[in-house]
Formats: C-alpha cells, sequence, structure tokens
C-alpha cells in the first residue's frame, strides 16, 4: 500500500495493545495542552514586553477584572451564559454535519425582533420577558432558516450564506435602528445618542439574585440546565441519535429513512435559535455589560463569533462548552481592567487569539498520530 | 425624482466616480484574485480579512523601517503569507477546522495590528502618481485605469498571471483537481494537502499586496479599520463570479461600484438608503446563489477538508 509512504516513523508504537496505550495516551493530551497553552502565553507575554511594557500588571488586571474584584466573577459567569448558548445551538448544528458561521447575525437578528416584540406589545413583567425570549429564539431561527431554505431547495452551500447572511442582517437592524416605528426610542427618552432603541422596564428584566456579593442573572442557571438539556437530547435520543447519523453519514442515514432536508433545515433552525436566544437573554438580563437593557448598534458585540469558537474549541461537546466559555468570558471581562496599566487593552484579543490555536494544536496532532497508527496497523494485517 | 436622476446622472459622468470606484474595485481584486485561486483548491479562507489587514500593517511597517515604498510592498506580501501561513499549517497539515483558524485569525490580525499600531505608530506615505502616455488621457475612465499610484499596476500583472497560473500549468491543473475530486488526486500522487496549503499563500500574497495597495496607493495611513470588512466581500466576489476569474473580477467591480456610489451619491447630499446599499454585495451574492446555483457549480469539494482514508 502505497498510502504509508510519509507516516512510517509512527509503526513503532501500533502492536501495543489498546489498553496499555491508555494511560500513555491521557499525559500525552496534558503535556500537549499545558504545553501549547503555555506557548501562547508566553508568545502574548514576550509581545507585551517587546513593546517595553511589564507582562506582570497585565496579568494581576485581567484575574482582577474577571474574578477578583468584588461583583466579577458574577459579571464573568453572565457573559459566559450568552457564549454557552450561542455554543449549544452550534454544536447541534455541527453534529448534523451542517457548518453554521453566521451565529453573530442570528444572535444580532434574533435580539432585535425580540426587542421589537418586547416594546410593541409590553405586557405585564414576567410575561413580556417569555415573550422576548420566545420571539428572540423565533427571530434567529427564521434567519437561520432563509440559509437552511436555501441550501435544501436551492442548493446553497450553508457556510457561504451564513456567513453572508451576517452583513445583511446587521443592516437590516441598523435600519431598523433608524426608525422610530421600529425600534429608535422616541425623541426625548434616547438621552443625546442618535441610535437607541427604549430601554426595559425594570420588571421586564430578568432578575439577577445577589449570590455572595455577585450579581448572577438567571440567565447563568438557564443556560446550565440548557445545556443538560442538548447534552441529554443529543445522545440520549432517538432524535438525537439521527441528527449524529446524519452529521456522520449522510447517506446511511438516508437509508435508514431520516430526510436530510427535515433533520437538516431543523438543526440549522435550532442553531440560529439558540443565537437568538442568547441575544434576547442579553437583553432582559445581560445588564449593563450588554447594552444596559437597551437595544444598540453593534449589540451582538461579538458573543456570536466567540460562542461559535467556543463550541468548536469544545469540540462539539456541549458539556465540554461551558469551562470554555468560562475562561473566554473571563478573558473579554478582564480585558476591561486591562487599559488601566497602560497597556493597549487590544492585547487581550491576541491573547485569546493565540490561545484559540493553541488548544485547537494538541486536538489535531493526537488525531494524525491516531490516523497514521490506524492506517500503518491496517497495513500490516494486509 | 427628476433632480436625483440628474444627480446620478452627475456621478456617471464625474471622472471622481471612475477613479474611486477603480480604487475601490482594485483592492477587492487583489484580495479576490487570491481567495479564488484558493476556493479552486477547495479551501475557503475566512481569514482573507485578517490577510489585508495583516498585510497593510507590515506594508506600514516595512516603509517604517526601511524608507521605501518598494520595500514596504515586499514587507506586506510576506505579512499576507505569514498570516496565510498560519491559516495553511493549521488547517491543512495538522487537521483544525479551517474556520476556526480563519475567524480566530481575523480577531488575532485585528488586535495585533490595532495593539501593535498604538505602540510603534508607524510612518506611512503615499506612492507617486504615474500617468501612462495617452492610455491615461481617455476621457472619463483613462485617469481611472491609468493614472493611479504605481502599486496600482501590479494588478495588471497579477490577473493574468493568476489565470495562467490555474489554467495553463501543471501545478494549477493539479490545485482544480485537487479542488474538484481530492481522492482522485490524491491516488493519481497529487499531494492534497500540499497543493492547498499552495493555494491559500498564494492567497495570502496577493491579500498582502492588496493590503499594501491600500495603505501605498489609496489611504496613505494605518489604521485598524481601514478593512472594514471588505474581505468578506471579496470572498463574497469571488462565490458571486461562480468560481472563475472573470466572474470573480466582474463581481469585484460591481461591488465596487455600489460602494463608490453610496460614497458620490451622499457627498451630492442625497440619503438613500445606506443600509441597502451595504448590504446589496451580500444580497446580490446570495440570490445569484439561489438562482444560479444548478448552473454555476462550486468547486466539488469546496471547504470539505481532505484526511486520506477517511473521506
Amino acid at each position: 500500500m502505497r498510502a504509508v509512504g510519509g507516516a512510517g516513523t509512527a509503526v513503532g508504537s501500533v502492536a501495543r495493545p489498546l489498553r496499555m496505550a491508555r494511560g500513555t495516551r491521557l499525559s500525552g493530551w496534558v503535556a500537549l495542552y499545558t504545553m501549547s497553552i503555555l506557548a501562547a502565553l508566553v508568545l502574548s507575554g514576550i509581545l507585551v514586553e517587546a513593546t517595553g511594557s511589564d507582562w506582570r500588571p497585565v496579568v494581576s488586571a485581567l484575574l482582577d477584572g474577571s474574578v477578583r474584584r468584588p461583583g466579577r466573577w458574577g459579571e464573568t459567569l453572565a457573559t459566559a451564559a450568552p457564549l454557552l448558548v450561542v455554543a449549544l445551538g452550534t454544536v447541534i448544528s455541527s453534529k448534523a454535519g451542517l457548518v453554521n458561521i453566521g451565529q453573530e447575525g442570528q444572535l444580532y437578528v434574533g435580539a432585535a425582533i425580540g426587542a421589537y416584540f418586547g416594546f410593541l406589545i409590553g405586557g405585564p413583567g414576567p410575561v413580556n420577558v417569555a415573550l422576548i425570549l420566545i420571539v428572540g429564539a423565533a427571530g434567529g431561527g427564521l434567519w437561520a432558516g432563509i440559509a437552511a431554505g436555501l441550501r435544501y431547495w436551492r442548493g446553497v452551500p450553508e457556510v457561504l450564506s451564513t456567513l453572508l447572511l451576517v452583513t445583511v442582517g446587521g443592516q437590516a437592524v441598523a435600519y431598523g435602528l433608524r426608525w422610530e416605528w421600529l425600534l429608535l426610542a422616541p425623541e426625548g427618552r434616547r438621552g443625546n445618542r442618535n441610535q437607541v432603541s427604549e430601554q426595559l422596564a425594570t420588571d421586564n428584566r430578568l432578575p439577577r439574585p445577589d449570590l455572595f456579593g455577585n450579581e448572577l442573572p438567571l440567565t447563568v442557571f438557564f443556560s446550565v440546565v440548557l445545556t443538560v438539556i442538548v447534552a441529554f437530547a443529543l445522545s440520549r435520543t432517538v432524535w438525537g441519535f439521527r441528527l449524529r447519523m446524519l452529521g456522520r453519514n449522510p447517506r446511511a442515514a438516508q437509508r435508514s429513512g431520516v430526510s436530510e432536508t427535515r433533520y437538516g433545515a431543523t438543526a440549522l433552525m435550532l442553531s440560529g435559535a439558540f443565537a437568538g436566544l442568547a441575544g434576547a437573554a442579553m437583553l432582559t438580563g445581560g445588564g449593563f455589560a450588554f447594552g444596559n437593557y437597551q437595544f444598540v448598534p453593534g449589540f451582538s458585540a461579538n458573543i456570536g463569533w466567540t460562542g461559535l469558537l467556543v463550541a468548536l474549541v469544545a469540540y462539539e461537546k456541549p458539556l465540554a462548552a461551558i469551562p470554555v466559555a468560562v475562561v473566554f468570558a473571563g478573558l473579554r471581562t478582564g480585558s476591561n481592567f486591562v487599559g488601566s496599566t497602560g497597556v493597549e487593552s487590544r492585547i487581550t484579543d491576541v491573547i485569546s487569539g493565540l490561545l484559540v490555536l493553541a488548544l485547537l494544536v494538541p486536538a489535531a496532532v493526537m488525531f494524525l498520530r491516531d490516523r497514521r497508527r490506524a492506517r500503518a496497523a491496517a497495513t500490516e494485517r494486509v | 425624482m427628476a433632480d436625483f436622476l440628474g444627480a446620478v446622472d452627475e456621478i456617471f459622468s464625474s471622472e471622481a466616480t471612475y477613479l474611486n470606484g477603480a480604487l475601490f474595485a482594485a483592492f477587492l481584486a487583489f484580495a479576490a484574485t487570491g481567495e479564488w485561486v484558493a476556493e479552486r483548491s477547495g479551501t475557503l479562507n475566512i481569514s482573507v480579512e485578517g490577510m489585508l489587514l495583516g498585510g497593510a500593517f507590515t506594508a506600514v511597517l516595512g516603509y517604517h523601517v526601511s524608507g521605501s515604498v518598494a520595500l514596504g510592498l515586499l514587507a506586506g506580501m510576506l505579512g499576507g503569507m505569514l498570516i496565510a501561513g498560519v491559516q495553511a499549517e493549521m488547517s491543512h497539515r495538522l487537521a483544525a477546522d479551517q474556520f476556526v483558524v480563519g475567524l480566530t485569525l481575523n480577531i488575532l490580525v485585528f488586535g495585533l495590528t490595532g495593539f501593535l499600531e498604538n505602540q510603534i505608530a508607524p510612518d506611512s506615505t503615499l506612492a507617486g502618481r504615474w500617468e501612462i502616455p495617452v492610455l491615461s488621457d481617455i476621457p472619463l475612465v483613462g485617469q481611472a485605469l491609468f493614472g493611479q499610484r504605481w502599486p496600482f499596476y501590479i494588478l495588471y500583472l497579477l490577473i493574468p498571471l493568476s489565470w495562467w497560473l490555474v489554467y495553463r500549468t501543471r501545478w494549477g491543473l493539479e490545485l482544480r483537481s485537487v479542488g474538484e475530486n481530492p481522492q482522485s488526486a490524491d491516488v493519481s500522487g497529487i499531494d492534497v494537502n500540499k497543493r492547498r496549503r499552495q493555494s491559500i499563500y498564494y492567497a495570502g500574497l496577493t491579500c498582502g499586496l492588496g493590503g499594501a495597495f491600500l495603505i501605498f496607493g489609496h489611504i496613505g495611513r494605518f489604521e485598524d479599520t481601514i478593512v472594514g470588512g471588505r474581505g468578506f466581500i471579496a470572498i463574497a466576489a469571488v462565490i458571486f463570479g461562480g468560481w472563475t476569474l472573470r466572474g470573480t473580477l466582474a463581481g469585484a467591480m460591481i461591488f465596487a461600484g455600489a460602494l463608490s456610489f453610496r460614497l458620490s451619491i451622499q457627498g451630492l447630499g442625497y440619503d438613500v438608503n445606506n443600509e441597502l446599499l451595504q448590504a446589496l454585495p451580500f444580497i446580490v451574492t446570495i440570490a445569484g446563489m439561489a438562482v444560479f446555483s444548478h448552473r454555476v457549480r462550486a468547486p466539488a469539494a469546496l471547504a470539505r477538508p481532505f484526511i486520506r482514508g477517511l473521506r
């Protein structure tokens, strides 16, 4: 077999039985992760030092901003919640073999539609909150539904359409923010800003119970519950099984009666719905970090993009997405404090970018190594 | 209404419109040409945005250090290729997901250039204007096509070169086969992921040039917002063009026209629907894909990673 040509180096370890390999595998994982994360951090440190600043205050500010100062870890968890919800949606569509990269737009559009109906109807407190959340999810789902429709009726790859729809959605919402009959607040209530919606009434906000001196919005608890539900649905239900089958082997799925159109479109729309839900949750429960209960331009604030990264870094495992989301949220909340050290706060973008790249390396390396071993083993048998 | 049509007429008969349009179009064309090559090999690089921004920044840096525009251009190319290198090696040597890598690179480069620009504050400049004799005297479009700053003219070499590489060399044939049917290409002895990496490097090169052109041929200084999402428009142009070079360039020109029309009409004090005009390239591309999806065919393996023996 010609195929093995360049892969001969790994052959030595093939004959080893799988049970024995397990311990070395685990330590291999740990070593690889430690090394690559360290490399990312050291690289960021070098960057800070090279531009004539000290790295220690930056780290200290990051920790202050994300956990150490009073009230900060509540803020971090509040930021992690929408990230987690977006990531959950992404997990669903990825399991079905679809690549949705338009969460940013779905979140933005969902939140805008939720806000619109929230202000339009303005019912009594809790009812209206629920309405905003549901309508927001529906809005995000419909926005992803455009991509789903194009995918299954016209054969347009969803990778491209979801990406392109991000900008379209952003502009559509920007249009909405220019007119009072859509989202813009009436003249007297805008303050001196020109493109903001009204503020949600106090009884239209999700409560933020106080826990050890930290305000924790209910979205945090909801998102964890949602994670468990999604994890269960994907791994323990017929629906989840069919979805995974569709992702792993579409042809086999088709043969066993799983409608690609139905399941695929559902997965894509659910993914959008989760993004929309995250947006609506940011509006009703996000607090100061997300526009202070108002819909403002740029409301989505990269939560959609970051949530997508969370899902992919967590390797499409719902439960693994929780810690990843918290880490990314911590970098975000921590970055607010970095500015005070005199180092440009944009350094946190660099750190998180390098971290993502570092987190990608170990799994990719291990995957390739496994493939090589499997192929070598296959040739040996021949 | 007649007023408005008069204004439109005024825009279309003024040289400035074409001059601006050509600048926008050239910038998009630099990026789109490279991305076209990369997509023909079956890769989809979201990181075009990052490559453009990175190229622009390293170009400024190159000029800051050397004081020469030519060396600045070279630095821009290297910068673009550096980012392309991360994209290519991570997603087509290691098996990391190309969209994660691309998105991350965009964020990373945006942060990094902003950070470094703030710390270094490099000098910058505009390149000299070259008037091509006779041709630049053509009414309306003469100045736009033949009276630009000199980095503009690199495009006139780059486009035929890219066409020749993809359609007339063995490398290009292999590249296209890798984009259409990687399994067969692999069996016939082509290193699929190597060709893909090379195509991404090429995209990095042209995007780096594009970024450098933006600095030396158009704006003259660096800000982290100068690219401002136009990398995505370049990707849209490739898709709009149905993965042909002609179509890609046509897309770049049409989208650039829309951008420049928006600026001109606002300059004349008319309030057109700004949001619609901004979203137009994307809507047109989506609609185009929906309508022509059965006639226009994307490279069959577009955005599908190749791992031997697995897919």
